[in-house]
């Protein structure tokens, strides 16, 4: 069985088509992150998450309505708890997140022990004959103000080292300017993702950071496939144009390229499907970073080192670095 | 049967080491050496609580600051053995904190006041009611003067006035003189608070502006909180400020139980902890006692009076009680606080989570599922693109699974839930590398070459492809391990594990399996 038998579709031709369609996706994220801002999670500022189970024990007690829970947390100090249910209304489980402002380094732990105080002196039919530590708090999770600034600079060091890394290892397994030219394009998914979760108001978490390198490593492993394609093709056919060269190399690994980025969407949409909560927005992450990252190295990387390469005139040198016999 | 060779000797390895790993999981009463490597699950899984501390070193010099971390880390060790956590992990983070994790501890409030306690013990004189009145008066002649650097107090005395603005009273109580006393109202013996003030109070107390105000040689502190009645009026003592002993002069600690028949109301039917001082202890203790006789002396543990006896006679033999409104849990922490020594900078925490069990145990019930469904999703996909082919790197595919779990049970890492997306997401790349390497035989197959030629053109090219392209992931791995705490070290782990074991299984494994059950004898087709 095949997917697609001997391809030959003109992807350097129309690389400008590509182009305009990411610098407009790019556009939208760039006005999402202007206009909506990101939104941090605590374990980038501040405060308190909590997950509790409200459900009362005496079938009597009518569930608790959302909006009561969030007027009285409002009446005693959190008028900006983040409030949502998880899962089912009827199993009466609150995701609550309250963001923490001040100096004092205990001020989250403070919010964590007034939170549970509230819960248990304003909801006494909801906690009644249940164990609060093991029934009704199903999750708390507490960053006090330090961490959070040290962890956000961390995470952008982390991302950055990362794709520095990377230039360099492509440099010395290719050319200067497929390694740069490869980063672009994974700047490119990384900030279209980003651009996303800015949009639609997600929480940028740990997790989330951790689901950007993934998809760093998943894309720049994309890209690489078709790089490695084109040194080999540049070697065979030392007479054809880059450009010809660049274009067959690209539908050469397309079957692979498609496949592959299948298979990895397939398992990643099973994780954001049967996942659970805890893991939707990972999953929802890798999901838009393959389709992102599988777009930017067929359409994105390649076509940007032809470009780069008509611009700056260093065509010929970069054919005799990559096509000398080494070994 | 055949010729010694490296590779074959590399897939003996990779199967038995996966195969020992794993049987634990798998087959129950295997041998205790055998048995003591299992998969730990993180907290996220399987429930519990982690705290992250901080140690304040600001007050000692460089290398106290470094031993007071190492000091503080073997004490809290120490407290939660004696509590009795299975597994905890206890490690230094940087140069001064402390992550501590204690799975499947709920009741986490106990557990975080185990850690954090000082548990400074010391004992002081309580000051004579006389003397204890003076040292009150003096606060308030004090604070009256510079009532604008304690706003609180300030406000209440705004309050005053206008309450004596309204009364046309012609009462000669002036505003702002007594302001501190109006706080506090004679008991029997001391002080009372009201429950109301106790929050003000306390707050003054441990404010160091305060403390200024207070006669030298004195200090103030509230009596400890009735678990049962935390409404309830609370004593405020004025002691000598020296101790008279401390916890260094403490030999052990232990909770027990006074009988029912006991005359004294304190311990009848109640938890206490009885204490036994070392031998130079008890030698202090004695003197104390004897020259104190009639005079009560405080028992007091990070600021705060658990008791206050009054001195009989004399005490030899360096034995003592504390009572005071214990709950059974109450007593057994403290004597363990008290028992393991007080901490030797002070700690704080500076992030916690708590995470319930059944969150956990859901969470890995819908990770296995979501796994699941996605290997055999890609399975079934590659044996239908693949055929032949397929089926073998689906077998390459399950034993990069159970690679990615042994290796994680061999080095003793734990499985959190990133963990477990790592490896739902290793199940779909790890096909990549014998997508490539199967394309890439197609592709010589379809220039006209035989079976072998072509497998063996096929795998000498794509094999650089492979290098390449799973090195630069291998870094985001390595990346995202340094820089991740926790439950983002075991996604870089397993994703790092699935790299390497996918391009094995790959490279090695699918090769043999190709060269030397598929490729035998002269075959003309491939199932590719």
């Amino acid at each position: 069985m095949r997917i697609l038998k001997n391809p030959n579709i003109q992807f350097v031709k129309y690389r400008y088509w590509a182009y305009a369609f990411s610098i407009v996706v790019l556009l939208i994220g760039l006005g999402g992150i202007i206009f909506n801002g990101l939104n941090w999670s605590i374990d980038f500022t501040s405060g308190i998450a909590a997950t509790l189970n409200l459900k009362a024990k005496d079938p009597n007690v009518a569930p608790l309505p959302i909006d009561e829970l969030r007027s009285v947390l409002a009446k005693n100090g959190f008028p900006d708890a983040e409030i949502m249910y998880v899962g089912d209304e009827a199993n009466s489980v609150f995701q609550i997140k309250i963001k923490t402002t001040g100096k004092g380094s205990n001020i989250s732990a403070e919010a964590r022990s007034k939170l549970i105080d509230i819960i248990q002196s304003e909801f006494p039919e909801y906690v009644k004959g249940r164990d609060i530590n093991k029934e009704v708090i199903e999750e708390i999770y507490e960053v006090g103000p330090k961490v959070g600034s040290e962890l956000r600079t961390q995470a952008f060091w982390a991302v950055l080292l990362a794709l520095i890394a990377m230039i360099i290892y492509i440099w010395f397994r290719f050319e200067l300017t497929f390694g740069l030219m490869g980063i672009l394009a994974l700047f490119h998914d990384v900030f279209i993702i980003v651009g996303i979760f800015a949009l639609t108001g997600k929480e940028i978490t740990m997790q989330i950071i951790a689901a950007l390198l993934t998809i760093v490593g998943y894309s720049i492993n994309d890209t690489i496939v078709i790089f490695d394609r084109i040194r080999e093709d540049l070697k065979k056919n030392r007479k054809d144009p880059m450009p010809v060269i660049f274009n067959k190399s690209i539908n050469e690994t397309l079957s692979r390229t498609i496949i592959t980025g299948g298979t990895t969407f397939i398992t990643s949409a099973c994780l954001f499907f049967f996942g659970g909560s805890v893991i939707h927005d990972f999953a929802f992450a890798i999901c838009l970073g393959i389709l992102f990252g599988t777009y930017s190295s067929i359409f994105v990387a390649s076509n940007l080192v032809i470009d780069l390469h008509q611009i700056t005139g260093k065509e010929k040198k970069t054919l005799q670095h990559l096509t000398k016999k080494k070994k | 049967m055949k010729k010694f060779s490296w590779r074959g000797l590399s897939i003996v390895i990779f199967i038995c080491v996966t195969a020992f790993f794993l049987a634990p999981l798998a087959i129950p009463n295997l041998p205790s050496w055998w048995s003591k490597h299992h998969l730990k699950l993180g907290l996220d899984l399987r429930g519990g609580m982690q705290i992250l501390l901080e140690v304040d070193t600001s007050e000692l010099s460089a290398t106290d600051a470094r031993n007071a971390v190492e000091q503080n880390i073997k004490i809290i060790r120490e407290r939660i053995d004696q509590f009795g956590v299975a597994e905890p992990t206890i490690q230094k983070l940087g140069e001064k904190r402390i992550m501590v994790q204690l799975p499947g501890v709920s009741d986490y409030k106990a557990a975080e006041n185990l850690i954090k306690q000082t548990a400074m013990l010391e004992f002081k004189l309580v000051a004579p009611s006389e003397e204890a009145k003076r040292v009150i008066d003096a606060i308030d002649k004090n604070i009256s003067g510079n009532l604008d650097k304690f706003p609180a107090l300030a406000e209440l005395a705004k309050k005053d006035k206008s309450i004596i603005a309204d009364t046309t009273s012609t009462d000669s109580l002036q505003v702002g003189t007594g302001i501190f006393s109006s706080l506090i109202r004679p008991g029997e013996m001391d002080f009372e608070v009201q429950y109301s003030d106790v929050r003000l109070i306390q707050e003054l107390i441990s404010d160091t502006l305060f403390a200024q105000f207070v006669p030298i040689g004195y200090q103030l502190a509230l009596d400890k909180a009735d678990t049962e009645n935390p409404r309830a009026d609370r004593a405020l003592y004025v002691l000598n400020s020296a101790p008279q002993l401390t916890g260094a002069d403490l030999a052990k600690a232990k909770v027990e139980y006074g009988s029912a028949t006991s005359t004294d109301p304190r311990v009848a039917n109640k938890p206490y902890i009885s204490i036994e001082m070392k031998r130079e202890g008890a030698r202090k203790f004695e003197r104390v006692t004897a020259d104190n006789v009639g005079k009560r002396l405080a028992i007091v543990l990070d600021g705060v009076v658990y008791s206050a006896p009054n001195i009989q006679e004399r005490i030899a033999g360096g034995r003592a009680q504390i009572t005071g409104r214990f709950t059974a849990t109450e007593a057994n922490e403290l004597a363990i606080v008290l028992s393991t020594g007080n901490l030797i900078a002070p700690i704080k925490p500076v992030s916690t989570s708590i995470i319930g069990a059944t969150l956990g145990s859901d969470s890995i019930r819908k990770g296995t599922f979501a796994g699941l469904i996605g290997l055999i999703i890609v399975a079934l996909f590659m044996v239908i693109y693949y055929k032949g082919c397929g089926f073998i790197a689906d077998i390459a595919l399950v034993l990069n699974v159970g690679f990615i779990l042994a290796m994680l049970t061999a080095f003793g890492a734990t499985l959190t839930l990133p963990g477990i997306a790592g490896i739902i997401l290793t199940i779909g790349m790890a096909v990549d590398s014998n997508v490539l390497i199967y394309e890439r035989i197609r592709e010589e197959l379809d220039i006209g070459k035989a079976p072998r030629t072509a497998v063996d053109a096929g795998f000498k090219r794509a094999i650089i492809t492979v290098w390449d392209s799973n090195l630069t992931t291998l870094i985001a791995a390595i990346v995202l391990y340094y820089l991740g705490t926790g439950p983002i070290r075991g996604f870089a782990v397993t994703l790092a594990i699935g790299i390497m074991s996918s391009m094995f299984t790959a490279i090695v494994m699918v090769r043999a399996i190709l060269d030397n059950f598929v490729l035998t004898g002269t075959k003309t087709k491939l199932s590719v």
